[in-house]
């Protein structure tokens, strides 16, 4: 009896947040990333869409982007390191695995991360100390929106 | 004689070349410098080759690649030298792949736990220890040099906070070298971020216990860093000198240049200076009325210019190489580029070519003209630095012109 308590309060401590993903998933997994990445959060409104903005303690801006229906069309990032993506790009993150391997195979050489697949781009730039980010579902994006003003 | 003792005999025998070719004892040329900080009247032969061919992988496109010689710390006969290491002004730290280091080192080690590093790049992070080398360059040593082997077999198992930062990088066929010489604005590769514990850490250096792992605290003297720094002298700073490239070349060489007007083949002469953010190494560019502040840099590891052009009609995507960017006919373009707290300003004229026919004969490696899109920021890559001498200051040094980081030209 003792040990069936034990064992669910530890499942409980297993799944402190919703594992919904945060890129094409709801608004609701902000939260999960606020709390895996130690983050403080600001949110703000736009016409279309809100922007959930976070700092990470060690530097990391990243902001969330979700479309009017609730749902997390973008993300992007900038700071000294990349911030957590498989936290943030959710069940995109082994889309953006395969892809980065198939970008090596073919870039002859070293230089930005440019994915652009029919259901995901992601964009990486910068140098050692500075970095920045972006990744989009481009179906997801509301309508009017421009991909330079995700930054 | 064994291959070590070969590779310390040639490169010996380099050095002494090198040293006689430019008068290294005698004046320097009777040109008068004002020594800068750190290394000045340096004497040392201070001028490394570096080639843009096709590297180790045989079909690298805009790479200026190098050789390092490797010694265990204190040794003088357990020496390798290693070719096929891109040089990269846009990172400190000297890495190399485990498959080409034949030689042991000595592992870096904390409280006895070996310390392994996790280092983000753009499109991956190179995962491996943290050991310690002589490393010499031109006839510069920099002594126990902390550097990164990567991908090793004792540490294969790279954490999972590692991997969420990127892909593993961890072979000359993934990383697109044998390694990296990282000579760019910073001397360490994180800085005061990785001293910090708990959260504030950014969390590049671990403690292993096995195939276990945990971030730890590493000091600024410990972290992997600019070899520059640890050289006796000529140690504020390096010069890039590549001659100019029309259209796609099968190969040119060059130097890496010790120093900066600390003898006769580093002054700055009239080349402008611009400051950069200490913070981030960035300068500002505005191109076709787009302004990027802080979001601009040079970095001979980026095999092109990378920038956004959606608002120039030419500069379409490559259909096949959507990084590149295929224009019909070849685009002059021109730039402004200015230091990061304003000050100097100036114009720069560039060209960017069809990126397919330019890189259709694949033996061609020296290509000006590449350039790609990017998101938010200018990346002046290795095309920038054709036909200029480049200058890069490390942050906090003393030079003729002031203290870095920044960079001339």
């Amino acid at each position: 009896m003792k040990a069936t308590i034990i064992c669910g309060i530890l499942a409980i401590l297993a799944v402190p947040f919703p594992a919904a993903a945060s890129l094409g998933g709801d608004v609701a997994s902000v939260q999960a990333d606020v709390a895996k990445m130690q983050a403080s959060l600001q949110t703000s409104s736009r016409d279309s869409y809100t922007v959930h903005e976070m700092q990470t303690p060690a530097g990391v801006a990243v902001k969330e982007y979700a479309s009017a229906s609730g749902k997390v069309f973008a993300v992007t990032w900038q700071g000294s390191v990349h911030p957590d993506l498989r936290q943030l790009l959710g069940t995109y993150y082994d889309q953006y695995v395969q892809a980065v391997q198939a970008h090596r195979a073919h870039r002859r050489g070293r230089g930005p991360l440019l994915i652009q697949e029919p259901g995901l781009v992601i964009q990486v730039t910068g140098h050692m100390r500075s970095f920045q980010g972006k990744a989009y579902v481009p179906q997801m994006l509301p309508a009017g929106i421009h991909v330079e003003d995700l930054r | 004689m064994n291959r070590a003792s070969v590779h310390k005999f040639l490169v010996l025998t380099l050095v002494g070349i090198v040293s006689a070719a430019l008068g290294c004892s005698g004046s320097g040329g009777g040109s008068t410098t004002t020594g800068g900080g750190g290394g000045g009247g340096s004497t040392t032969a201070n001028v490394q080759a570096i080639t843009v061919n096709t590297g180790p992988t045989g079909n690298y496109v805009d790479g200026a690649f190098t050789s390092v010689m490797v010694c265990a710390p204190g040794s003088a006969t357990n020496c390798q030298t290693i070719d096929g290491i891109l040089v990269d002004t846009g990172s400190s730290g000297l890495r190399i792949i485990s498959s080409v280091l034949s030689i042991s080192l000595t592992q870096q080690t904390a409280g006895g736990a070996p310390i392994v590093e996790c280092l983000p790049f753009l499109d991956g992070v190179t995962w491996g220890p943290v050991q310690t080398a002589d490393v010499t360059l031109a006839g510069e040593v920099a002594k126990s040099l902390p550097i990164q082997v990567i991908g090793t077999s004792s540490f294969s198992s790279v954490p999972s906070s590692c991997s969420s930062m990127g892909v593993p990088e961890d072979t000359v066929a993934s990383f697109g070298a044998n390694g990296v010489l990282g000579v760019g604005n910073f001397a360490q590769d994180c800085g005061g971020g990785c001293t910090q514990s708990g959260a504030n850490n950014p969390g590049l250096y671990y403690t292993c216990s096995g195939q276990s792992c945990v971030v730890t605290t590493e000091s600024l003297s410990s972290q992997v860093q600019n070899p520059v720094v640890l050289f006796p002298a000529d140690n504020n700073g390096v010069l890039i000198d590549l001659p100019a490239v029309t259209g796609a070349e099968t190969s040119v060489s060059g130097s890496l240049i010790f120093g900066i007007g600390t003898q006769s083949d580093n002054a700055l002469g009239s080349a402008t200076v611009y400051a950069l953010d200490t913070s981030f190494g960035n300068f500002n560019t505005t191109f076709n009325n787009v302004s990027y502040p802080d979001e601009a840099f040079l970095d001979t590891g980026s095999n092109g210019l990378y920038f956004p052009a959606s608002n120039v009609a030419a500069l379409v995507p490559c259909t096949d190489n959507t990084f590149w960017y295929c224009p019909t006919t070849t685009q002059n373009l021109s730039a402004t580029n200015q230091a990061f707290s304003g000050g100097a300003t100036g114009s720069i004229n560039f060209v960017v070519g069809n990126a397919d026919t330019l890189t259709a004969t694949v033996s061609n490696a020296a290509v000006n003209g590449l350039a790609g899109p990017n998101t938010g920021a200018f990346d002046w890559g290795l095309p920038f630095f054709f036909g200029r001498k480049v200058f890069t200051a490390i942050e906090g040094a003393n030079t003729p012109a002031g203290a870095g980081p920044y960079v001339a030209y």
